[in-house]
């Protein structure tokens, strides 16, 4: 259990090194603008005095050292800064942007593992146990497409059969304060299940994978030898030892999640995380993106260390590497 | 021995190619002419197209298909057929200068750290995990955001992300090799380091890297697709497929199936080009282990 402890802590000091590392990335952001840069945000009627304010007013006079532990401490108290659109007028604090938007779109991803996670699972453990069969082949051509092909064809095609052909649900998702759970259920339907495609073939594939390699060892072969029924075999020998991999999948697949939802929220008109960040780009509105940016690589970072221990605590072999 | 082996498969490349190709799966025989298709439009992009790239054809925005306009016009008159075969040109161009990039500079860091090891591999590979730690599109947004968005940008911008994944890859099978004895054996000869890299480690880790490409092509044109879809890639009046998607994308709820066309243009790419890499990793390490 020591060894145990002590690894965990080895791997959380990492994760908070990485995210650490990355906030310097994300803060250089503002380091490498382009000399142009203030006067395309101001517009061009800016004169070179109101550049200049502009300039200290962002604090790009003061040593990058000074502003980065400054960035970080408003970090630290929710602060993410002030966003560059209409900041000639009415300065909006970046918070304001972005802490909503997140809401939106933890709930479409939190509806998207629910309904994705036993899915996947459940096609996964199929697939495993009928192996080479006709069916795990057809689930095996049916993902690799889908994992080749782009997000947003998956999309317009769900659009086009439950939206245009069968038009059961909206094709767009704006959902807006003060609606029931079920009216907003039924909204994100179609994104919801645009991303459970995407995410289910990655994540079947992956349990496939991870219970097939349980299913070869001794110890099954052994209780089959025994005469153990074969579900029984299934649920009480490997779907233990299988379960490590397959919350390491669970969390893996969430980390995918969050790239996922960049284009999907744009497909479906989601007001969500990923359409502000894709916005904030097109305005070049960095204070935004920079925070977007920090929110996705905080919960990558977050989900893949929860996958490691996650692996790590259930595996014990993991602990004696090499 | 290992000279042997390579003058052998030398020798034999060619014929061993086109037997090869002969006795492949048929899904990947069909690949492999689709990918032909496609290089060959891309390449005579000008001779084929029947109306410039950016050549407003046609006064009525949206026209269906029919007549002299073989898929309609776009929204603004231009024609879809001429800009779908300009778009293999721009993307599948962009995406191969971009993987191109990213394989010189990953391959090239990847066997420095496996031959160097020690502080020079230490230091490459913390800087490649911390990119790695963040989402390679999200990423890429900030640097968009930051740099602006132009085709030069673009393939800069996903090289360099990219490269961090080529990198891991080359290090880690160069590292096996590296361990090897032959090139024990050629360091002892007093070979130098450049060398033992173009003799003896790139041509053991090759099949790696050409299937490493292809993926890497994958993905590459998948990220410029997306990211030209999000508005934020190729920017008009340059034909591109992830744009085209975009463009016609609010005409869906009409029933008009025009995005339909580029979205399966790239997913047609990148499956056959899959398939070609799958087939390729097996018959790659069945060669190797014939011996």
């Amino acid at each position: 259990m020591h060894a145990l402890g002590r690894t965990i802590l080895y791997r959380l000091v990492l994760g908070l090194f990485s995210i650490l590392a990355v906030s310097v990335v994300v803060f250089s952001a503002l380091e490498f603008l382009p000399g142009d840069f203030a006067a395309s945000v101001l517009g061009r009627s800016a004169t070179p005095e109101t550049v200049a304010a502009f300039r200290q007013e962002l604090g790009l006079d003061l040593p990058p050292v000074q502003r980065y532990l400054a960035w970080i401490g408003g970090l630290l108290h929710g602060d993410l800064g002030t966003s560059f659109a209409g900041r000639a007028y009415t300065p909006r604090p970046v918070a304001d942007i972005v802490l909503p938007r997140l809401g939106n779109t933890l709930f479409l991803a939190a509806v998207t593992a629910a309904l994705a996670t036993p899915i996947a699972l459940f096609l996964g453990l199929l697939a495993a146990l009928y192996r080479n069969s006709r069916f795990d082949r057809l689930v095996n051509a049916l993902t690799l497409s889908t994992i080749a092909i782009p997000e947003f064809l998956v999309a317009y095609l769900i659009i086009l059969v439950l939206a245009v052909k069968f038009p059961l649900f909206y094709s767009m998702s704006s959902l807006s304060p003060g609606m029931t759970l079920a009216e907003k259920l039924y909204l994100v339907a179609l994104p919801v299940l645009t991303l459970s495609f995407v995410i289910v073939a990655h994540m079947m594939r992956m349990t496939r994978a991870a219970i097939i390699g349980v299913l070869s060892s001794p110890y099954i072969e052994m209780a089959r030898l025994k005469g153990t029924r074969p579900w029984h075999v299934i649920f009480r020998h490997a779907l233990p030892n299988a379960l490590g991999p397959i919350v390491n999948v669970i969390a893996f697949s969430l980390a995918y999640l969050v790239v996922g939802v960049v284009v999907i929220e744009v497909v479906f008109v989601y007001p969500g995380i990923g359409q502000t960040m894709v916005d904030a780009v097109r305005n070049r509105d960095i204070p935004v993106v920079q925070a977007c940016t920090l929110i996705f690589a905080v919960t990558y970072i977050t989900l893949n260390l929860v996958a490691d221990i996650v692996a790590i605590a259930t595996n014990p072999r993991l602990l004696h590497a090499r | 021995m290992r000279a042997d082996l390579a003058t052998k498969t030398a020798d034999t490349s060619v014929r061993r190619r086109s037997k090869l190709l002969a006795a492949a799966p048929f899904a990947a025989r069909v690949a492999a002419v689709i990918v032909l298709i496609y290089l060959l439009v891309a390449l005579f992009a000008p001779l084929l197209a029947p109306f410039g790239e950016g050549e407003v054809v046609s006064e009525i925005p949206y026209a269906p298909p029919g007549g002299a306009f073989l898929l309609g016009t776009d929204q603004l008159g231009r024609d879809q057929f001429s800009r779908l075969i300009y778009g293999a040109r721009n993307s599948m161009g962009i995406a191969l200068a971009t993987t191109a990039i990213s394989f010189t500079l990953g391959s090239l860091f990847g066997i420095i750290a496996a031959t160097r090891r020690g502080w020079v591999d230490q230091a490459i590979s913390r800087f490649v995990d911390v990119i790695m730690a963040i989402p390679q599109l999200i990423f890429a947004l900030i640097l968009l955001s930051i740099a602006g968005s132009s085709i030069p940008n673009l393939i800069i911008i996903i090289a360099l992300l990219d490269s961090t994944r080529v990198f891991r890859v080359a290090r880690s099978v160069a590292m096996n090799v590296v361990a090897m004895d032959f090139i024990e054996a050629a360091r002892l000869r007093g070979e130098g380091l450049v060398w033992i890299i173009r003799r003896e480690i790139l041509p053991n880790i090759l099949p790696t890297l050409v299937a490493e490409f292809g993926l890497r092509f994958c993905f590459a044109f998948l990220t410029i697709s997306a990211l030209s879809f999000l508005g934020l890639g190729i920017q008009p009046p340059t034909a591109d497929w992830g744009s085209m998607v975009r463009e016609a994308s609010p005409l869906i709820a009409y029933g008009k199936m025009s995005l339909f066309i580029p979205a399966v243009a790239i997913a047609v790419l990148t499956i056959s080009v899959n398939l070609l890499v799958d087939w390729f990793l097996d018959k790659a390490s069945g060669l190797r282990n014939e011996r």
